[in-house]
């Protein structure tokens, strides 16, 4: 059973292409690694996931539905940039994200902000945009969602926290929920993924299991890509 | 105990390596029940799919058994867990002897060095006491 179909998938900004016909399926159960270079269509193909963008042609659904308000409670997703407004404290966006979602876990948002010694009290826009990155993907990962999607979610963040992060995404999913992550920071999550799939100018140009790599060109993953995408 | 990860060798092997040598080692003792695949994969950070397929590996060699209801456990058959210690010791010394001979020594020469260095480390221990 696949928790991502994506067909024919394009999108189009004017003359840009940004994605150009991709299929793609991600299973169930699975944590992937969505990664390619800057531009090259990552965040876009996350965005057409949340249903923020419309596709040009082709098709994407979650769980067998196009993006829409039933989708919407299945998937938690981390954007590039905080929608969150800064005013707002760390217990008020905690009591905006319970009433938004139903499958929002309080009790284990409050245990990772003070695993990460974020005072609940503390308003967003006080915060280094480390901080603030933790706040998001707490409040993200704190869901019991079908489908996690996560835009850049460690770019700012310190290593030792990045750890920290890591640990919070691959204990906190369901079983036969998954979690696509795109990234650059490659050489720090290869070890959480199953599989990776590479993009570059709107298309998937590799898609492989993280050991397959490893297996058959002698080089992680990381090597791989700097390999593949030097410039 | 700490996992060590490499980035260039597939990672489901690395983690049987070091599973199989804290089995060896007795940092698990036979028939100890294993943590869940899931503590296991936070503990060394890694994706839980990977853990799983490195204790499957481990079950087929017969270092671990499951227990349908209850969990993994360390085999309690210490002939697999010697086998397994001198499966690695073979490659190990495989391994020495490959990089021996690159350096231009022959078997006796290897020999008498290895008994050399071994007496010294025997010396030194009696000083110690």
């Amino acid at each position: 059973m696949t928790i991502l179909n994506a067909k024919n998938l394009t999108k189009t900004f004017g003359k840009k292409t940004a994605l150009a016909q991709i299929d793609l399926d991600i299973p169930r159960g699975r944590i992937i690694g969505l990664l390619g270079p800057n531009g090259s269509g990552k965040s876009t193909f996350i965005k057409l996931a949340t249903g923020l963008l419309v596709p040009t042609a082709g098709e994407i659904t979650i769980d067998g539905v196009a993006p829409g308000v039933d989708t919407k409670s299945k998937t938690s997703y981390l954007s590039e940039r905080t929608y969150l407004n800064g005013w707002m404290r760390v217990n008020e966006l905690l009591a905006f994200f319970e009433d938004f979602y139903q499958d929002f876990n309080r009790i284990k948002a409050e245990n990772m902000l003070k695993d990460l010694n974020i005072n609940p009290n503390d308003r967003l826009k006080t915060m280094s945009k480390g901080t603030k990155e933790k706040v998001q993907l707490i409040l993200v990962m704190s869901r019991s969602a079908e489908l996690y999607l996560l835009d850049e979610p460690i770019g700012g963040v310190d290593p030792a926290a990045r750890d920290y992060i890591l640990n919070t995404i691959i204990t906190n999913y369901k079983e036969d929920a998954s979690v696509i992550i795109s990234t650059h920071l490659i050489a720090d999550i290869e070890q959480i993924l199953d599989d990776i799939v590479f993009i570059s100018n709107g298309e998937i140009t590799l898609t492989s299991s993280v050991d397959e790599i490893r297996e058959t060109h002698n080089q992680s993953v990381d090597g791989l890509f700097r390999e593949v995408f030097k410039c | 105990m700490k996992w060590y990860i490499d980035s260039d060798r597939p990672i489901y092997k690395q983690l049987v390596e070091q599973i199989e040598l804290r089995i060896i080692s007795g940092f698990y003792a036979p028939g100890d029940k294993l943590e869940s695949v899931r503590e296991l994969a936070m503990d060394a950070g890694v994706n839980p799919n990977t853990m799983q397929k490195s204790l499957a590996e481990l079950e087929r060699m017969g270092l671990v058994f499951a227990q349908r209801t209850s969990g993994r456990f360390i085999t309690e058959d210490l002939k697999v867990i010697e086998e397994a210690k001198k499966t690695i010791a073979v490659q190990e010394i495989g391994a020495f002897l490959e990089k021996m001979k690159k350096l231009g020594l022959d078997k006796l020469e290897i020999l008498a060095l290895m008994e050399k260095v071994a007496e010294g480390e025997n010396q030194n221990d009696d000083i110690k006491r």
